[in-house]
């Protein structure tokens, strides 16, 4: 599997390292309340097709990146960095 | 008065030459330091540094050798100044960190030494996709490292100062399963 | 035998060779399988089920008879394909699945009861009694399965992996791979082309046919040599693909000649991962058996290998030889032999209105029934229109016709078409991303049109590219029509073999059906037909053909099974290759490490780190003597301990502090300059994360710690946090952790020794406890830190690693003046225990910081990550499991880390467990044994009784609930 980090290019999978569903970007204010932050933390879609996932370029420069990919056929649609994404 | 003296990461172990390669501690202890601008400083980070050194920010990926002072792309929104002391000015607009000791530099030369690359890392090293002065953060077995490729032949590799004896040894096997297939 | 000719040997080089400890001689060019077929061996091998005799079956890859074992000893190799060995001098191979050898085997009596062995025989057979499966059937059957072994030594022979990168891999180099990849070339494209086999050429190799006026395999050689010359060509013969995998990256196994293989240092095999940005699939096509009564004899093989044993390798099997085929390759196959001089006894078409002009017994519209000779081939029985002749032969060739070799393509999911025009399967369109299918692989089985197809296949992926095409002339070649009559099996009594390495049978197949296993995939898995390394490549069509008429459906309709990778056996130490010894995983060395190693400090792991468990001295036998004297040594006197290990951070910027509150539990922004603070970092999830320092060493500079092993994980935290949360904020921060090398001095000593080693005051006033700031040794400029895991007064002494080496034997040798020294890692474990502080034993991932007592640490004035989920009912809750102490008070003495704690008079059982240990040591200042655990509400219980009990050795102390500090609990000797 390859992924395009948007700084280095395009990249083996073993230089990243896998976190979960992008909506981690998400984080909830402190007060919005019990149900927002168990979806933050706990809730994800077993999403069959596409979706949108973190994976950490940190054998690379270190950028967390968003990954658009299909979980059924592993295309990597597109990728974009976490820090462009959560502004 | 104590009196310490300094030693580089493979003191003595290198030069290791393997067929038609070589590997090589380049230890000349210059100063190395970090330079990461601030959000937003990118463009002042480059101009206090022409001003001062003679040199750019890095774009990613580059390294931009110079007479004294070269720059080294070395990551998100960082570089490495490395044979001089940055000028203090800089302090105000980006991250100064002293680097100098913190990594192992090799020089990896000769032929067949892409070969040999090949078997420690996964990016692609060959002239074409990454031509003289380019660069990379990137893994070598499973070690982060920064490869830089100096000329046609020669890359030079920088590896955790604590790494240096492993990653020797990973080089030095790579060359001889070069070699041997002639 | 070994014919007069040429073929593709190199005939002046004799080679010698041994097989089951007996001497032959072959030549250079020939593989194990044809020098055996050439010293007149025709079995090699027994199968799998009822331990049949066998023999040669194949010429290439799909080979499922011949297995054997290379060498012997450490790195001897199991299952190796005999078609696919190079002869080289002094090459060991032995039969396998035999005993006591492959012409006499005793467990051939399988092969009597093969009535009761059918398929799901193990699934009936074996189901009771129920008491019976662990100690007779398993035992009895792990014996009898299996083909080769492997030796039980470490094997020292070496293998290794490499990445490699290409515009276009062509996978397989015969006339459409040949062709594709000199049309790419040509234009400029940085082309691999990869070739399982010794010589590329493909069919080329085995076929008389010429190609522009030349031989095939002259004309191959031609354009090899202009491959072979471009710099953007990488030919990679003996190199097999083995599987299409995600965005353009493939897996290829590489063997090494025998020569490069014998060399110091070489590898045996390489593991390549290739990533092209297009790929063409030009691997050609496999012949297809047909299923007869006894089709299985030695001397029974495919006609396409036939022919390529007679013109490559100018071997025949045998001397009066008979063809049976559904197509015009039994003709060619005919044509072939008479020009090599070989008899041929018979050639049966199933095609009724076929005709031959080649002077031979001639049996049109007729099939082989069935064949006698059980270590040989000797006769065969022929069917035709009703009438059943009998005939002498010791070979017979076969060819039910093609399947293309397409299962590269079917790797990511997708599934082939039936092409009713050549009765098989083809790969579907666009099932690997960046994949062109060329030639036989493609359905395309006229020499001209794999020439053809080869640079069509080029020119699109050129095209695709942007790259300008260049011009390439189609070469002269056959043109030949395929016309075929389909032929699955034979109708008749008997065992007639559809896959020939797992020995499943037409009956086992129609049983399945009967036993309703309709699905291809379950009658794969009850009968295990294409299962092993065959992977369907001989018998899966005719297998699935011969389902399809048992169900009732046709053959598109039953589909097949999934191809998956690898292609063709990959050895597990090449995927692997790397991981042996050093290789494992990298060794991190403090600069302390050497001096360390000559004072003969056993050395412990922490990640990936190597650090010093004790310092024994003279006359110290066991590991506890000096552990005791290096915490009294620190206690009493001074100690000095590497502590560089730890992650160490460096945090810059106007909004450092504000970064720092938010992912530090405490707040960091109010630290003064020149001070140290103890920061507890939480994940989201409100649990603890990692415990270290922070310390301020300027206005907008922070220093940051890490315990040793999380230092990884905390950076991955930070650079998330700051990017996905405050990417705005003016701050910066990088590892330094191997700029700086620190030591911990530690002890009421140690503070004489550094006034003495730096030159200057470090009293209380000047550098009270957790003071930090810059001193300097010499002329080297250094940090110094009043902070203690000890509990002592300590400092830590941070210079650039360069001088870490020099200053670890500075402050050993001034220590020893003091009548200090090293301690170690077990030392230091023990001192932190008496005096409570934790380590990851204690935060382990599931404790807050109530449970560990610093729920006092948690700011109320500031967001921080962990602070909402902290605040959970569940986690906040008094009765949860907090740290305590634990002293043993019967007559057990001993504590266990990772036993349980129950109340006294309480069943140790679950449903009773009060908590759990974590860590545990002896106190030499307190005589005896102390520990850290997490109890059950445990803060309101001290004073106390709990009992520990450690299931695995049965072992029950009774112990004392007691607060986690047992040192000292006012702390003044650390805080002076």
């Amino acid at each position: 599997m390859r992924i395009t980090c948007p700084i280095c290019g395009e990249r083996d999978r073993r230089e990243f390292y896998y976190s979960g569903h992008a909506m981690a970007l998400d984080r909830p204010t402190e007060d919005a309340g019990s149900d927002a932050w168990d979806d933050y933390l706990h809730n994800r879609d077993n999403t069959c097709g596409e979706m949108q996932d973190l994976w950490y370029h940190e054998m690379g420069c270190g950028a967390w990146v968003v990954v658009t990919r299909n979980t059924a056929t592993h295309e990597v649609i597109a990728t974009k960095l976490a820090e462009e994404a959560a502004s | 008065m104590v009196k310490l003296e300094p030693t580089t990461p493979l003191q003595g172990a290198t030069p290791v030459e393997v067929g038609t390669m070589v590997v090589q501690e380049v230890g000349d202890l210059r100063p190395v330091t970090s330079i990461a601008p601030y959000p937003g400083r990118q463009k002042a980070v480059s101009d206090l540094l022409k001003k001062a050194h003679g040199i750019t920010f890095p774009k990613p990926n580059m390294f931009l050798p110079g007479k004294e002072a070269s720059c080294l792309w070395f990551g998100r929104d960082m570089a490495l100044l490395i044979g001089v002391v940055p000028d203090p000015a800089l302090a105000r607009e980006a991250a100064l960190t002293d680097q100098s000791d913190a990594w192992a530099v090799l020089s990896l030369r000769g032929d067949g030494i892409e070969a040999a690359l090949a078997r420690l890392c996964p990016i692609d090293t060959r002239l074409k996709q990454f031509p003289i002065n380019s660069t990379a953060r990137t893994e070598v077995a499973h070690m982060m490292s920064s490869l830089t490729r100096m000329s046609e032949t020669e890359f030079q590799l920088m590896i955790f100062r604590a790494f240096a004896r492993t990653a020797l040894h990973e080089i030095t096997d790579a060359m001889e399963g070069v070699a041997a297939r002639g | 035998m070994r014919l007069e000719g040429q073929g593709l040997l190199d005939r002046s080089r004799r080679i010698g060779f041994s097989y089951d400890g007996r001497r032959y001689l072959g030549f250079s060019g020939d593989t194990l399988a044809s020098a055996l077929l050439a010293n007149d061996i025709k079995v090699v091998g027994r199968s799998f089920k009822y331990h049949r005799p066998r023999g040669v079956f194949s010429a290439g890859s799909e080979e499922p008879n011949a297995l054997v074992t290379l060498g012997h000893g450490p790195g001897q190799e199991p299952n190796a394909r005999a078609t696919m060995v190079e002869l080289a001098e002094g090459l060991e191979a032995y039969s396998q699945n035999c005993w006591p050898n492959v012409d006499f085997d005793v467990m051939s009596v399988n092969d009597l009861f093969a009535p009761f062995l059918g398929a799901g025989f193990y699934y009936k057979t074996f189901m009771w009694p129920k008491a019976f499966w662990e100690r007779i059937y398993e035992p009895v059957i792990r014996r009898a399965a299996g083909l080769g072994a492997l030796s039980p030594e470490a094997a020292r022979q070496k293998y290794d992996k490499a990445y490699t990168f290409c515009d276009l891999l062509v996978v397989g180099a015969g006339p459409a791979g040949l062709m594709a990849a000199l049309s790419a070339a040509e234009a400029g494209a940085d082309v691999i082309l990869a070739e399982e086999d010794t010589r590329v050429g493909g069919r080329l190799n085995a076929e008389r046919e010429e190609v522009e006026d030349q031989s095939g395999s002259a004309w191959v050689q031609k354009i090899f040599k202009r491959l072979c010359e471009m710099p953007n060509v990488r030919a990679m013969t003996r190199t097999a693909v083995v599987g299409a995998y995600d965005q353009g990256t493939y897996g290829a196994l590489e063997r090494m000649a025998p020569e490069v293989a014998a060399r110091s240092g070489a590898p045996k095999a390489t593991f390549w991962r290739i990533v092209a940005r297009r790929s063409i699939l030009a691997a050609g096509a496999l012949e297809r058996p047909i299923a007869f009564q006894n089709n299985d004899r030695p001397g029974i093989m495919m006609a396409g290998a036939l022919r390529a044993y007679v013109n490559r390798w100018r071997v025949c099997p045998g001397q009066r030889v008979a063809v049976f085929a559904n197509s015009d390759a039994g003709h060619r196959t005919v044509a072939d032999l008479q020009a090599a001089g070989v008899h041929v006894a018979a050639l049966i078409d199933v095609r009724p209105e076929a005709e031959c002009t080649l002077g031979i017994p001639f049996y049109p519209g007729a099939q082989v029934s069935n064949t006698e000779g059980r270590r040989a081939l000797e006769a065969i029985t022929i069917k035709q229109d009703g009438d059943v002749e009998k005939i002498q032969a010791d070979c017979l060739a076969m060819s039910g016709g093609w399947n293309p070799s397409l299962h590269l393509s079917c790797h990511m999911g997708g599934r082939p078409v039936w092409d009713e025009r050549i009765v098989a399967f083809v790969p579907a369109d666009g099932t690997i991303p960046g994949m062109t299918v060329a030639g036989a692989a493609k359905g395309v089985f006229s020499t001209a049109g794999c020439l053809q197809s080869g640079v069509e296949a080029a020119q699109a992926v050129l095209d695709d590219l942007g790259i300008k095409r260049a011009k390439v002339s189609l070469p002269k070649a056959e043109d030949g029509s395929y016309e075929i009559t389909p032929l699955w099996s034979v109708p008749g009594k008997g065992r007639a073999w559809l896959d020939f390495q797992n020995d499943v049978t037409v009956k086992d197949v129609t049983q399945a059906a009967t036993e309703n296993f309709r699905s291809v995939e379950h009658m794969k898995r009850y009968t295990t037909q294409g299962m092993a390394p065959d992977q369907g490549k001989n018998s899966n069509i005719a297998a699935l053909a011969v389902l399809a008429d048992s169900t009732g459906q046709g053959i598109p309709e039953t589909g097949t099974t999934t191809y998956r990778p690898p292609f063709i056996p990959v050895p597990i130490a090449a995927l692997g290759a790397g991981g042996q010894g050093k290789g494992f995983a990298p060794e991190r060395f403090t600069t302390s490490h050497d001096r360390t190693i000559a004072l003969g400090a056993p050395m412990i792991e922490a990640g990936l780190w190597y650090r010093p468990s004790y310092f024994p001295q003279v006359g110290e036998t066991h590991w506890r003597q000096s552990c005791d004297r290096e915490v009294r040594m620190v206690r009493d006197a001074v100690g000095v301990c590497d502590v560089s290990t730890l992650g160490k951070i460096d945090v810059q910027g106007p909004d450092a502090g504000a970064f720092l509150d938010f992912v530090y539990t405490g707040m960091m922004s109010t630290l003064k300059e020149g001070r140290v603070k103890y920061g507890l970092m939480l994940r989201e999830d409100g649990h603890v994360m990692d415990d270290g320092t922070c310390a301020r060493l300027g206005p907008d500079h922070f220093l940051v710690t890490t315990t040793t092993a999380a230092a990884g994980q905390v950076m991955r935290h930070l650079d998330f946090v700051q990017q996905a949360f405050c990417a705005k904020m003016a701050v910066r921060f990088v590892s330094v952790s191997e700029q700086w090398a620190q030591f911990a001095v530690a002890g009421p000593k140690s503070r004489t020794l550094l006034e003495d080693m730096l030159g200057q005051k470090l009293d209380d006033t000047t550098w009270p406890f957790m003071a930090c700031g810059h001193v300097s040794i010499g002329d080297v400029p250094a940090r110094l830190f009043r902070i203690s895991f000890s509990g002592e007064l300590a400092y830590e002494l941070a210079v650039p690693a360069r001088y870490g080496a020099a200053l670890f034997d500075a402050l050993l040798s001034r220590a020893e003046a003091l009548e200090g020294g090293p301690y170690g890692m077990e030392a230091l474990n023990v001192m932190r225990i008496e005096k409570g502080f934790i380590t990851h034993a204690e935060i382990h991932g599931r404790v807050t910081a109530l449970d560990i007592g610093m729920q006092g640490m948690m700011s109320r004035k500031k967001d921080f990550i962990g602070k909402t989920m902290a605040a959970r009912p569940g986690l906040v809750d008094e009765a949860r499991e907090q740290m305590v102490g634990l002293k043993p008070i019967g007559t057990v003495k001993q504590l266990i880390s990772g036993a349980h704690l129950f109340n006294p008079d309480a069943e140790a059982q679950s449903e009773n467990d009060q908590g759990y240990i974590t860590s545990v040591g002896f106190s030499p200042e307190l005589g005896h044994m102390i520990g850290l655990g997490f109890l059950k509400n445990g803060r309101a219980r001290l004073g106390e009784q709990v009992r520990m009990v450690e299931h695995l050795n049965g072992i029950s102390t009774l112990c004392e609930v007691v607060d986690p500090v047992q040192f000292d609990a006012k702390g003044g000797r650390m805080r002076g």
